[in-house]
């Protein structure tokens, strides 16, 4: 799947004016945008899934245009087929988690699923590790539910693509390395393509093979993480590079000297 | 001796006005509040200060306006009359009206409270869902919102009930048609009938503490986030 996206959007406020002007094309499955908070991830993230609307520019996702400004076109968010998962998840507090699920294929006159719709929920709920919580509200949930919970029910319009906006930071940092397998999983499983918002190096190095570093609002670098030397032989990840990598381009400041230690004699 | 005829008629008169008052106001409410929260438009404050006007007015005044409104000879009433033959003076329609002006501004602050307190990204997600503005409402915001709305509705109705007047300006006191539990205790003080002015206060305060008590259940969090 290939994503085409060259966008430009200027927000005021009484303080400061940030322009976001981001162009890229990621041919990859997985796609990782890196770069310090305030950066503009999220808004290129949201603009892309049609919850911001860009001043000028294109997104084009599959061959399929959802914006162009030169020629009129912004489809919809809920015409997109993108699935979102928000940062806190943003499930629906007032509905259990089967409804939270099943969100995107019940309909407001509809008391029941129909049977195909409900098998599918089922399914997910499933996969997900849900079965037994049907009933539960988000609130009863944990951290790994939450998410398992967010996935499903993004997942469950079968989207074109999945944007996801930090999808681990609500996680303790034990949790947060099983859920990033399990996302890995998810993606081969589902075979949607994912874009991740992230600013850990850890994610770079599991879920990346293209690399958008955003900074001060511009695509600053675009790395192909799939070969050497971010990878080695085997086609593991070279965690050591992509870190360096992602430290030489973050960091303004060059880090402090280390001090030299002396041997006593 | 209180007779039944002094108390109950008045009251269920009463619960009819404001009943009625409530939904007028509510719909409304909900209405304009919704615009208010949810949409930018030039002049929204404007807007917002007068759906808050008539908390701050003095009944009699907002009464003189519905008169020059509704009257036989008002901008509306006079279409009214002569299109429908319905006048609105001296009715207890006419009394809805004006309990559901003074009532308005407490569903129309509450509602619109309650829907900035929906959080964006709720309607954002179903948004994303594939869902259409009419569904994300009626299955998101709505649902978020309806305890503030209804603990308004509820502080609405009890504004309603206690009326004086507005009510007096456009329905006047016909005993049985318009006479409401806050005029009849008017009129039985003038009247020198103290035991029924004391029954009708009890029955309205037991009234206005009830609803008071119920929209504070309301109004506390129910979801722990």
């Amino acid at each position: 799947m290939r994503l085409e996206i060259d966008i430009r959007k200027t927000l005021r406020s009484n303080r400061r004016d940030f322009t976001l002007d981001v162009k890229f094309v990621c041919d990859d499955e997985l796609g990782v945008i890196f770069g310090p908070s305030g950066a503009g991830k999220s808004l290129t993230l949201r603009a892309i899934a049609g919850l911001e609307k860009p001043d000028y520019g294109r997104i084009i996702i599959g061959g399929r245009v959802l914006f162009d400004s030169t020629a009129g076109i912004d489809v919809a968010a809920s015409e997109r087929a993108v699935g979102y998962l928000f940062q806190d998840y943003a499930l629906f507090p007032h509905l259990t988690v089967e409804e939270n699920v099943a969100f995107g294929l019940s309909r407001w006159w509809q008391r029941k699923l129909p049977v195909v719709a409900a098998r599918r929920v089922a399914e997910l709920m499933e996969l997900f590790e849900l079965r037994g919580l049907n009933n539960a509200y988000p609130a009863q949930l944990s951290g790994g539910q939450r998410q398992r919970a967010a996935l499903a029910r993004a997942l469950i319009r079968q989207p074109d693509v999945l944007l996801l906006d930090e999808p681990f930071a609500a996680l303790d940092p034990m949790l947060r390395s099983r859920m990033r397998r399990e996302l890995v999983n998810t993606r081969a499983l589902f075979k949607v393509p994912m874009l991740v918002i992230s600013h850990d190096p850890e994610d770079v190095a599991v879920l990346g093979q293209t690399l958008l570093l955003l900074d001060h609002g511009r695509v600053a670098k675009t790395v192909d993480l799939k070969v050497a030397p971010y990878r080695d032989g085997e086609g593991r990840a070279s965690e050591r590079s992509i870190r360096g990598l992602l430290t030489n381009e973050v960091e303004e400041e060059p880090p402090l000297p280390r001090p030299t230690i002396r041997a006593v004699k | 001796m209180i007779t039944s005829q002094e108390v109950f008629i008045p009251l269920i008169l009463t619960l009819k006005v404001a009943g009625w008052a409530t939904v007028l106001a509510t719909l409304f409410g909900i209405a304009i509040a919704l615009a208010v929260a949810r949409l930018r438009f030039p002049g929204r404050e404007v807007l917002d200060a007068m759906m808050t006007l008539p908390m701050v007015m003095p009944p009699t005044v907002l009464g003189y306006y519905l008169l020059v409104l509704v009257g036989r000879r008002g901008v509306i009433g006079e279409w009214l009359y002569d299109k429908l033959g319905i006048s609105l003076v001296f009715t207890w329609q006419g009394a809805v009206i004006a309990a559901a002006v003074v009532a308005f501004p407490l569903v129309y602050k509450a509602a619109r409270a309650a829907f900035e307190g929906v959080e964006r990204q709720f309607e954002q997600a179903a948004r994303v869902l594939g869902k259409s503005e009419f569904e994300v409402f009626i299955r998101v915001t709505l649902p978020l919102a309806w305890r503030g709305i209804l603990a308004g509705a509820m502080l609405s109705f009890a504004r309603a009930l206690g009326e004086f007047g507005a009510t007096l300006m456009v329905a006047g006191s016909l005993p049985g048609r318009t006479q409401t539990l806050s005029i009849a205790v008017y009129e039985a003080v003038q009247a020198g009938k103290d035991d029924v002015a004391n029954f009708l206060v009890i029955v309205t305060s037991i009234v206005c503490i009830s609803i008071l008590l119920a929209s504070g259940r309301l109004l506390q969090p129910r979801y722990a986030v």
